[in-house]
């Protein structure tokens, strides 16, 4: 069990100025924490690992620590990290991206990606709001729910962002909440050894903006709810649609086996190296 | 003939992709987009087999995030779209412009605006290519005006998108890209090679955007043990996200002093039979194929007219036009477009010669005997 | 608060576990406090976190593995056997 002090010592950026950029009680840093504790338990090499996000408080994950990290552009995360796993297939490539970045602007690569079942593992903090910008609705802004951008409560019914990356061909998707933090570890460490596109939707709070707005109270009574509404799969699966209204059914939630897009790509290069053996240079 | 020659029958298109090879490019993402879709296709089949990888991505904002990506992970990447999928990549040409990202996208451009003519020529991307992201940022544009040259230029825009740390646009117009031709292109063990500077310290003193005297800072890829952050954000010197006022400044402007430093190698641009010219064609792309015929035509009947060839639109080589500016009375500049060159010349050329444009964008290509035409009128 | 240094020496020959607050990194959001087994935490007027109790201090870490700032720490109480060496 690494101390927080360990933690910060072996995989923190000590030329970046600490504490970091999330306001107080915000989940973002609970999540970053227990991914470092995830990849410590994996004892995964450093240099091993590429951590890429997009923009929005969590974008501002990957330059606290020291891997290979990259901040991409608004939505667009999961492409460049295809690119970039493609191009270095040794490298673990971690995604963290928020609901807003991951499903609104970055749906149409979210979804692809998924479908292409790529060797990547997503982490989706999920926080209900555009928190970066000041608190605008996001795609999974609760219907009825308010933000600086419907303060007459949002008309449109969110997703549901494990159902949708299920139905896109994700091989692994995961939730849980920055609440359940053992199950986070647990979680993110299945999802890096999964082999395949993997998910983890951590359903999370932002006391600042989303919980203001919408009078949810302090991150820690944020975090309370999460602990009530949570309902493990496990039991989940034995419960009518109706008991499990207002719930957020947590745990790993698909696991399959499927053709990684990488590996059936070095097949690709096999036959055309073969066939070209017999055309001249 | 004695001299064993590998004489090909090559599509414009198909030149592009044997030249990225030749480059030693191993990496290519891109969507289907007519006029360009054949060098996707040929690189489909022709990268696996040097060991290199294609992906087709869901859309060309995906295709220049991946290239970007890949070229992360130490790949020389390149790109192929027309202008729709090019005003897609527009950001990301911005993220890499500002990471100092080394890519190529090559655009092939058809009429615009929107849907457009898609199978027809035009030169309508021009100041796209130099202004379509936002921002102050850096560009280098090449325009290949023959199949043989999309071979070269595809080539000189991979080495000085490593050399420079910028990434490069192949500017082409239908004509070239569809274009089938005779060309002999030389063996791909003779062709040059520029490769991105590495560094050469220790993983913890490396600062990766620490510009060395040339400029450029060497760039090491990830998972070669040097572990050390990209961002879009403007940055300091060792990769991290800056608002200090003199930091950003020195980040945009170091941008450009690179390019500048490399100006007149960048800037590619042929002469023919200027030395003794009063008059000057200026062209790019197909309409140099249409200037020299007409050259031929118009010396036949004794004008003494030249052609200035622009293989490099940005940074617009001025100093092609002012070199000969003393001599010259008239200017012509045929263009694809409303005129998006003819402006530069105009600029350059501050009130010295008299300079017209000829301009189509109805698809269809300005034939010799149209400049012929132009150029007797201008000279009487 | 001349006291409560004294009270620091005892901890360790009491051999709990070492329970460190970095206040420059803690932005008092309070859930260390709450979401404590054992409630040894507690917030004082100035929102400053501190050990009100850590005799009851199990050394779970849920503290650390729940703080957003990485700002508590939870060293495992040094064997007894040290720490009476040192007293001899």
């Amino acid at each position: 069990m690494i101390s927080n002090s360990q933690l910060v010592n072996k995989y923190f950026r000590h030329s970046k100025k600490f504490p970091h950029i999330w306001c107080p009680g915000c989940g973002i840093g609970t999540i970053l924490g227990n991914m470092l504790r995830a990849i410590d338990d994996l004892a995964i090499d450093k240099n091993d690992i590429a951590f890429v996000s997009g923009i929005g408080c969590t974008g501002r994950a990957p330059v606290y620590v020291d891997f290979n990290t990259l901040h991409t552009t608004h939505g667009r995360a999961l492409p460049f990290a295809t690119g970039l796993k493609l191009a270095r297939p040794e490298l673990k490539v971690l995604v963290a991206t928020g609901d807003g970045d991951a499903t609104a602007i970055g749906g149409n690569h979210l979804i692809h990606a998924c479908r292409r079942n790529i060797d990547i593992t997503t982490i989706i903090v999920n926080n209900y709001i555009y928190g970066m910008t000041g608190g605008q609705y996001s795609p999974t802004t609760p219907h009825g729910d308010k933000a600086y951008t419907c303060k007459l409560g949002n008309i449109e019914r969110p997703f549901n962002i494990s159902a949708l990356v299920e139905a896109a061909g994700a091989t692994f998707v995961g939730r849980t909440t920055s609440y359940h933090v053992l199950q986070l570890q647990n979680i993110i460490k299945k999802a890096i050894l999964h082999k395949g596109f993997s998910v983890v939707e951590v359903i999370t709070h932002c006391p600042t903006t989303y919980g203001r707005i919408n009078h949810k109270g302090s991150a820690v009574e944020m975090l309370k709810w999460q602990k009530e509404v949570a309902v493990d799969k496990s039991r989940a699966d034995k419960m009518s649609p109706k008991e499990l209204e207002g719930r957020i059914v947590t745990g790993v939630l698909i696991e399959k086996d499927l053709p990684e897009f990488c590996e059936q790509y070095d097949t690709i290069i096999e036959q055309a190296q073969n066939q070209a053996k017999g055309k001249p240079e | 003939m004695s001299k064993k020659t590998s004489y090909q029958l090559m599509q414009g298109n198909e030149a592009v992709a044997e030249g990225a090879l030749a480059a030693g490019v191993s990496f290519f993402a891109g969507y289907p987009i007519t006029p360009s879709t054949e060098i996707a296709e040929i690189l489909s089949d022709r990268l696996p087999e040097t060991g290199g990888k294609f992906i087709q991505m869901e859309d060309e904002i995906g295709s220049i995030a991946a290239i970007i990506g890949a070229s992360i992970g130490g790949r020389k990447t390149l790109t192929a779209t027309s202008g729709p999928g090019f005003s897609l990549m527009q950001e990301n040409l911005g993220f890499a412009c500002l990471t100092e990202i080394p890519l190529v996208i090559v655009n092939v451009m058809r009429v615009g605006p929107s849907t457009g003519l898609p199978t027809s020529p035009s030169q309508g991307d021009v100041m796209q290519a130099r202004w379509g992201t936002h921002g102050d940022h850096p560009i280098i544009v090449l325009t290949p005006s023959s199949v043989e040259e999309a071979f070269h230029y595809t080539i000189k825009a991979v080495n000085f998108s490593e050399k420079y740390r910028n990434p490069v646009i192949v500017l082409m117009d239908e004509v070239i890209g569809h274009m089938r031709a005779r060309v002999n292109l030389p063996p791909r063990s003779m062709v040059e090679r520029v490769n991105r500077v590495q560094p050469n310290m220790p993983p913890e003193w490396y600062l990766p955007y620490e510009r060395s005297a040339t400029g450029v800072a060497p760039m090491a890829s990830f998972g070669d043990g040097y572990r050390y952050h990209i961002t879009g954000l403007v940055h300091d010197a060792k990769g991290f996200p800056t608002t200090n006022p003199s930091e950003a400044r020195d980040n945009i402007r170091g941008l450009f002093s690179k390019i500048e430093r490399g100006f007149r190698e960048i800037c590619l641009v042929d002469y023919e039979l200027m030395e003794d010219a009063e008059h000057a064609i200026i062209a790019y792309g197909c309409m140099v194929l249409s200037a020299r015929s007409a050259l031929e035509q118009l010396r036949k009947s004794g004008i003494k007219v030249g052609l200035i060839k622009l293989g490099t639109l940005w940074p617009f080589p001025r100093f092609a036009i002012e070199h000969y500016l003393p001599q010259l009375k008239t200017i012509l500049v045929p263009e694809l477009n409303m005129g998006q060159i003819y402006r530069e010349v105009l600029r350059v050329n501050a009130g010295k010669a008299v300079i017209e444009k000829l301009n189509r964008v109805n698809g269809t290509i300005i034939a010799p005997d149209e400049i012929v035409k132009t150029v007797k009128g201008m000279v009487r | 608060m001349g006291s409560k240094n004294d009270k620091r020496k005892e901890l360790t020959l009491e051999s709990h576990p070492q329970i460190t607050i970095f206040s420059d990194w803690c932005k008092s959001c309070g859930i260390c406090v709450a979401f404590c087994p054992k409630e040894v935490l507690s917030m004082d007027e100035n929102s400053r976190v501190f050990a009100k109790a850590p005799e009851k201090c199990i050394a779970c870490h849920m503290c650390e593995i729940r703080c957003p700032d990485f700002a508590i720490n939870v060293e495992e109480a040094r064997p007894v056997a040290d720490s009476r060496e040192e007293k001899q």
